[in-house]
This record gives C-alpha cells, sequence and structure tokens, in this order.
C-alpha cells in the first residue's frame, strides 16, 4: 500500500551526504593542528595516537564517499549536475587523503621539525587549515543556496565565501615560498634526506590550501552551470 | 425493462455498495497522494491530516463533487442508444465499479500508483464500446478527457513553477526574508481560499439550493479569501520565532511561516481530491440510480439524487478514518529535503488545477496533477532530487490502467448480463 504513492519520485537528497562528507573531512584535517603540537614536543605516541584519529575519519569519509556514489544513480532530476556533484566529492575526499598522507609521512619517519622553523610552519599549517574550514562553510551553504533555488543573494554570498578561500590559498602560496627560503638557508647544516623530507612536507601541507580551493571552484562551477 | 422493474431495488444496492467500497478505497488510498507532501515535510502531523482530510475531502466531495459526478455519470457514453434496453447501461456501470475497484486491489497489492480516474474512464469506455458498439461511446468527449489528462499536469506544472518562483523574488532573494515571508505568505493564503471558494460557490451551491451571479459568487470569493488570509495572518504572528538564528539560519524561520500556508494548502490539496475523485466511486451509481428511479427511461435532464454524493463523501472519510492514518504513516517517513515552501507551491499549483478541473467537470487525475507539480518545482531548481525513473513508471502504470480497467469491465459486463438476463 506505501509504494501506491506518487512520493516515490522524492529522491534521496546528495547534498546532504555531501555537507557529512566535508565535516567528516574539515575534522580529519583539523587534527593535523593537534598532531603538529606533539611533533613539535617529539611526543611520537601521543602524535602516533592523533595519526591514528586522523586515519579513522579518513576512513569514515571514504564511506560516506561510497554511499553517495551509490546513491547517486542516474535519472535523477537533480537541480546541479550529476557529475558535478562526483567531482565535487572526489576533490573533497582528497583533502582527508592529504591530512592522512601528512601525518603518516611524519610518523614514518619520526621527522622532526627544526626549532627555527616551527613557530612559521605553525602558522603557515594554520593557515592552510582555514583554507579547509572555509571549504567546510562554502559547502554547507548548499541547504540555503537550494532553499534559495541556487540564484540571487544566496548565490553572491557563497561567491563572497569562496573569493574569501581563494584569498586564504593566496596567502599560503606566500607563506609556503617563505618557508621554503628559510630552509634552504639552513638546509647545509642538516641530514639531506631529512631535508628532502622537509621540503615535501611543506608541500603537502599547501596542498591542503590548494585543494579546499578547488573544492570552492568546483561548487562555483556548478553554481555558474 | 422487466429486469429492471424485477430486480431494481437490488440493483441499486448492489452499485450502492460497490460505489460505497470505491469511495471507501479512494479515502483509504488515495488520500496518501493529496496529504503526502504536507506530512512529508512535516508541515503536519499525521493526526492533523487525517483531520484536515476528513473534514475538507468531505466537503470537497458534497459540494464541488456534483460536475464531475454527472459527467462520468452521462458525458462519456451516448446513453440513446440505451433506451431500448436500459438495463445494459445499469449492468455496464455496475461492472464499470466491480472492475475499477479490483483493478485498484490489485494494483494497490502490487504497489503500482495507479489513478482511480483512468480506472473507471477505461472501465466506462470499455464496457460501452465491446458491450455495446464502438459508436456508443462518445469518443469526443473521451479524447477531450484523455487530453486533459496530459494538459493538466502541464498546467498544474507550469503554475507550480511560477509560485516557487515568485516565492523565491518576494521571500527568499530579498534582505529580510522572514519579514517578507510574513508579509507575503498571507497572500498566497487568500489566493488559495479564492479559489476553493470561487469553485464551490459557482457549482457547488447548486444542491444545496443557493444560486449566485458570477458577480456575487466572486464578491463572496474574495470575501472569504480576506478572512482566511487575516486568520492565517494571526496564527503566523502567534508563531514564537527564534530569533537568535542568524542570516544564514534564516531560511529555518521562513520555513515556519511556509509550514502555516501548507496547512491552507493541505485544506486546499483535500478539498481538491475530494471534489474531483468522488465522482470515480459514485459517479457510475448515480447513472444506475437515475435508469432505475426512471423505471428505465433514460432521461437526459434526470438530476442527481439527493443522497448519492454524501454517500460518495462518507465512503471517503470512511475510508480514510480506518486506513488513513496508516497509509499516511508510511509514506510521512520516507521523503527527505522537501521543505515546506516547495510542498506549498506544488499543492497550491495541483490544488488549484484540480479543482478548476472539477468545476467544468473534467475527471483528471489528482495524481497526475501532483506530479506535475512537483515536477515544476523542480524545474525551477526547487528539489533536491526527483527521480525520473519512479515518475516513468507513474506514466507506465497510468497508460496500462486504461485497457486493463477495460477488458476486466467487459468480462464483468458479460458476466452481469448472463446472470440477470437468462
Amino acid at each position: 500500500m506505501s509504494t501506491n504513492s506518487f512520493l516515490g519520485v522524492f529522491a534521496k537528497s546528495p547534498l546532504k551526504p555531501i555537507e557529512d562528507h566535508i565535516d567528516l573531512v574539515d575534522q580529519c584535517t583539523q587534527l593535523l593542528a593537534v598532531f603538529f603540537t606533539h611533533v613539535y614536543q617529539s611526543e611520537w605516541t601521543r602524535a602516533e595516537e592523533v595519526q591514528q584519529q586522523i586515519s579513522q575519519l579518513e576512513k569514515q569519509a571514504d564511506k560516506v564517499k561510497r554511499e553517495l556514489r551509490t546513491n547517486l544513480p542516474t535519472g535523477l532530476f537533480m537541480p546541479i549536475q550529476r557529475q558535478d556533484i562526483l567531482a565535487l566529492i572526489t576533490q573533497q575526499d582528497k583533502l582527508a587523503n592529504k591530512a592522512k598522507d601528512i601525518s603518516g609521512r611524519i610518523i614514518g619517519r619520526q621527522l622532526q621539525i627544526p626549532e627555527s622553523l616551527q613557530e612559521s610552519f605553525n602558522a603557515y599549517l594554520l593557515r592552510c587549515l582555514d583554507a579547509s574550514s572555509q571549504a567546510k562553510n562554502v559547502i554547507n551553504e548548499l541547504d540555503e543556496l537550494l532553499e534559495a533555488g541556487f540564484k540571487g543573494r544566496e548565490v553572491d554570498l557563497v561567491e563572497r565565501m569562496i573569493a574569501q578561500l581563494d584569498e586564504i590559498e593566496d596567502e599560503t602560496d606566500s607563506m609556503q615560498i617563505n618557508m621554503r627560503s628559510s630552509l634552504m638557508k639552513m638546509e647545509s647544516g642538516m641530514n639531506p634526506v631529512d631535508v628532502m623530507f622537509l621540503y615535501n612536507i611543506i608541500e603537502l601541507v599547501g596542498g591542503l590550501a590548494d585543494t579546499a580551493e578547488r573544492v570552492g571552484a568546483r561548487l562555483e562551477l556548478m553554481l555558474a552551470g | 425493462m422487466e429486469i429492471i422493474n424485477d430486480y431494481g431495488f437490488i440493483l441499486i444496492v448492489v452499485a450502492a455498495v460497490v460505489g460505497f467500497l470505491m469511495a471507501w478505497g479512494v479515502g483509504a488510498n488515495d488520500v496518501a497522494n493529496a496529504m503526502g507532501t504536507s506530512v512529508g515535510s512535516k508541515a503536519l502531523t499525521i493526526k492533523q491530516a487525517v483531520f484536515i482530510a476528513m473534514v475538507f475531502e468531505f466537503a470537497g466531495a458534497y459540494l464541488a463533487g456534483g460536475e464531475v459526478t454527472s459527467t462520468i455519470r452521462k458525458g462519456i457514453i451516448d446513453t440513446s442508444f440505451f433506451i431500448d434496453s436500459p438495463e445494459l447501461l445499469v449492468f455496464g456501470m455496475i461492472s464499470a465499479l466491480f472492475s475499477a475497484g479490483i483493478w485498484l486491489a490489485v494494483a494497490s497489492y502490487l504497489g503500482w500508483p495507479v489513478s482511480t480516474t483512468h480506472s473507471i474512464i477505461g472501465a466506462i469506455v470499455g464496457f460501452a464500446a465491446v458491450g455495446v458498439g464502438s459508436e456508443s461511446v462518445e469518443w469526443a468527449k473521451v479524447g477531450g478527457i484523455v487530453g486533459s489528462w496530459v494538459v493538466t499536469p502541464a498546467i498544474s506544472g507550469f503554475i507550480a513553477f511560477l509560485i516557487f518562483m515568485s516565492a523565491q523574488r518576494l521571500i527568499f532573494d530579498t534582505d529580510n526574508p522572514f519579514r517578507n515571508a510574513k508579509r507575503y505568505v498571507p497572500f498566497y493564503m487568500a489566493f488559495a481560499g479564492f479559489v476553493m471558494s470561487l469553485v464551490t460557490i459557482t457549482k457547488g451551491l447548486k444542491h444545496v439550493g443557493l444560486h449566485f451571479t458570477t458577480f456575487e459568487a466572486c464578491i463572496i470569493s474574495i470575501i472569504i479569501a480576506a478572512i482566511v488570509s487575516v486568520i492565517g495572518r494571526m496564527y503566523i504572528n502567534r508563531l514564537k520565532f527564534d530569533e537568535s538564528l542568524d542570516r544564514s539560519m534564516h531560511f529555518t524561520n521562513v520555513e515556519k511561516v511556509f509550514a502555516i500556508l501548507m496547512i491552507v494548502t493541505a485544506c486546499c490539496m483535500a478539498f481538491a481530491h475530494g471534489s474531483n475523485d468522488v465522482a470515480n466511486a459514485i459517479g457510475p451509481l448515480a447513472a444506475v440510480v437515475s435508469v432505475v428511479n426512471s423505471q428505465g427511461e433514460i432521461t437526459a435532464k434526470a438530476s442527481l439524487d439527493w443522497w448519492i454524493l454524501p454517500l460518495g463523501a462518507l465512503g471517503i472519510v470512511s475510508g480514510l478514518a480506518l486506513f488513513g492514518h496508516r497509509v499516511i504513516r508510511t509514506i510521512g517517513n520516507g521523503i527527505t529535503h522537501l521543505t515546506p515552501s516547495r510542498g506549498f507551491a506544488a499543492e497550491l499549483a495541483a490544488a488549484s488545477t484540480v479543482v478548476l478541473a472539477s468545476g467544468t467537470g473534467l475527471p483528471i487525475s489528482t495524481t497526475q496533477t501532483l506530479v506535475g507539480a512537483v515536477l515544476g518545482v523542480g524545474m525551477a531548481r526547487g528539489i533536491a532530487a526527483l527521480n525520473l525513473g519512479v515518475v516513468r513508471n507513474i506514466v507506465i502504470s497510468w497508460v496500462v490502467t486504461l485497457p486493463a480497467g477495460a477488458a476486466l469491465s467487459i468480462v464483468f459486463f458479460f458476466m452481469l448480463k448472463g446472470i440477470f438476463a437468462s
């Protein structure tokens, strides 16, 4: 009796899982701040615990991503394109992967951040995490965008938020350049392999902001299309 | 002739019982479609939905159901072919009721979203075309009715699109959506009240014994619309809003205003559903009664017996009272992301389309109109995801219903003929 109803035309909304996903992803990346405070102090067991949490959250996000993909058959009529939704969640997922990657590499080598670099590195890291939480804020506007029929003031608001995200990413770019040149000045007195890895970590952390920016760019494309 | 004189009373009782059961089925099953949007968007609790449905389905069936009933009674087949053998019309109408009822039961069991209207029209056309002769069917009328099944969803989709866009323009895309919601929502209520009362007054009050000119009807409707909007405004002002929600959460408060509006549109929807769908159950009954009462004389002018509309209305309400609760509960759970502002646009568009169609006597499908309206809101990028596969299945089941209803009614027709005529 229950299926004898037209209400079957209402399919499960893909917006909620996208928002759930970015929330998990952001929780995951924000843990990097805690993770690095332990790294600076060389508290490796604690750092490893946080790394486990990061990896757990990454797995949960993966699960949400897979569920969304399997629940998004063709033949759905949506205000945004199916391909855009799939591309967006792929991009979001990369953010969590990067966080897992960074923490994994540090733990793997018990890589120390040189004390003189710690302060600027931490500022750089936090700014990149800002980009991640801004991406989360942008994605959480999807509900409101739907309410507003994906047009008008709400779109302007989201576009302004995306512009802010771009600015944050720009900032992290110049911070990254500074980090590299500071590292270059001290690299002669360090273990060359550690130096290689440090350059690598700096790049990966910058990748967080890059990926966050791409999440915003994806949403912007959706709004344009 | 003798058959009607001998078995007249039995035939009426049989038709009345089957008609009542059909009405009962309409109430128990179809109401899910009429009320589902309101319950799904959490604007109404199940209890409220059942209560509203009972009151307004009855009102719609009783006050505005006459026009469609007369179409089904005498608009689809040319009764002049039955003058020599009026019993065939009686048998035919009873078999139409039987076949539509059984088809609906089977479809419900299998979970197909079929239309009551389609099954009864298919059944009537079926017995007339095969049992009597294809020239006895008013094909032009039937063509018009089937055409309306294509046109009405399109119209209601278009209206839903316009209503939704207007709500976006006036309320959502403004600096203060909440204040504008409080300002403009009463106008939508007035519109709903106007459409409902206009159709009731011009079409429904005739058999209650009241007559108004078009001008008077308009004035009265405007007055009723104004009253509805004033009461609505009172309720909106009484609502307590969480002012602490910041700008980005403004829409939460806005939706609360729309939830009140949805109570009005839910009434409208129940009324519309009652006015259109009661005829599916009692139209054939009315035909049987008028033939038997005039001792087999088929008079074109025979009016509707006083007890027929209330019987249909009661059937719907009792179906609702017994099963409405369960049916509405099962559907209310499944829907996500249908906020009152979308549900209202779809309901108001569908209800106005159905009510207007009822006024012109067109037996259209309420569900079909709602699907059209929902797609209209979807076109305006208002709904997160619509399942086009389900829409396709619904359309297929509608198309299948016509021949199915026809075939069943042909079988019953020859059976009844065999039982009574031999």
